[in-house]
């Protein structure tokens, strides 16, 4: 694939090396001269001087054959704007971005670009995921695939304490894939009797979320969405 | 736009940019129907506490292309303002959100204009070389 990594910061340069080394064809664009140079002396020809923002350096860089582009600079109108340009003027297939404010994430979604990243986010949702309260965390959303996966910590008065996996009745378009007890995971078999204390990790279709809570029953507080 | 009669509401980062809005007025900003909230066009809170929602008319005017643009955008499409002006000092971008539906000035496509037209008039109006005459001096 030919991909164009926006911004060789920490994350964009470990990015692009890790690209090259699966092999795709990349170009790093890098608009902070000094850094440029640092960068160069380590991918030569695979980085670019220039501000991507102005369409000239996009096109410059190939964007036209570009398969992917993913926009990893330090500023989130950056981001938009070149996502935006890649997508909607030279019809480029996938595009990532990275979001710096979580706050901004709503200006991504309106405008479309997704998938969009946020580092912040994640964190917030490891964090949530290391000291779970009661209720239904979102650990991941595939957008694209449009699936999620969720945790939720069962209580003593869940309903499905004390159940066997293959006597649960999961909604359509759900399934159980893990469990989370005593610091161990592992892949619940279909006799594995679910206990308090457990964490559940499940995969789902976006809108099934109500019907699972349904069926773990009561779990105490609900913080909603961890995302 | 204050003088015509029109409310207006501007909305900075700088709070000393108010100072700027003041110059050459008789009475305060305020005191003639202005409105000055400091924020950041990206804030959604900003953008409600000037006023957003009720605005016929937005112009984004910072000093960057990409937040102009954007931030036009949100006004259109999340705040359904009817008017919506953005200054994009980069003529290729200017020019392609202008086809693709955003209304753009592009104060550097007006002075490219306006210098070319500068030239030619100095050429024409003749040979004899006087002090102050173009050279390339742009």
């Amino acid at each position: 694939m030919y991909i164009i990594v926006v911004g060789a910061g920490k994350v964009g340069w470990n990015l692009a090396r890790e690209l090259l080394d699966k092999e795709h064809e990349v170009t790093v664009i890098e608009s902070n001269r000094r850094r440029y140079l640092t960068v160069e002396q380590e991918l030569e020809h695979n980085v670019s001087y220039g501000d991507a923002s102005e369409l000239w350096v996009l096109e410059r860089a190939g964007i036209q054959r570009a398969d992917m582009v993913i926009a990893v600079t330090g500023d989130d109108e950056d981001n938009m704007l070149i996502c935006q340009v890649a997508r909607e003027k030279y019809l480029v297939n996938r595009v990532i971005a990275r979001v710096n404010n979580p706050r901004n994430r709503q200006h991504f979604d309106l405008l479309d670009i997704r998938p969009s990243v946020s580092a912040t986010d994640l964190i917030l949702r490891l964090l949530e995921h290391e000291v779970p309260e009661y209720g239904l965390v979102h650990l991941l959303d595939l957008q694209e695939e449009q699936l999620e996966i969720i945790e939720m910590l069962l209580g003593r008065d869940s309903g499905v304490t004390g159940r066997r996996v293959s006597d649960l009745e999961m909604p359509e378009g759900s399934l159980l894939i893990s469990i989370l007890r005593s610091g161990k995971g592992f892949v619940p078999g279909p006799d594995t009797v679910l206990e308090a204390g457990d964490e559940v990790l499940a995969v789902l279709d976006p809108g099934k979320e109500d019907d699972l809570k349904a069926l773990f029953g009561p779990g105490g507080n609900e913080i909603g969405n961890g995302g | 736009m204050l003088r015509e009669g029109h409310e207006v509401s501007c909305l900075d980062e700088d709070p000393e940019s108010h100072a700027r809005l003041e110059v050459g007025l008789e009475k305060g900003w305020e005191d003639l129907g202005g409105h000055f909230t400091v924020g950041a066009g990206l804030e959604t809170e900003a953008l409600i506490a000037a006023g957003v929602e009720q605005a016929d008319a937005f112009i984004a005017s910072t000093d960057g292309d990409n937040t102009n643009i954007i931030i036009a955008q949100i006004a259109q499409r999340c705040y359904k303002v009817p008017t919506v002006i953005a200054r994009v000092l980069d003529p290729l971008r200017a020019e392609w959100y202008q086809r693709q539906g955003l209304h753009t000035v592009c104060p550097t496509r007006v002075a490219i204009d306006m210098l070319e037209n500068a030239v030619r008039d100095g050429a024409e109006r003749g040979g004899d070389p006087e002090p102050g005459d173009s050279a390339e001096a742009a």
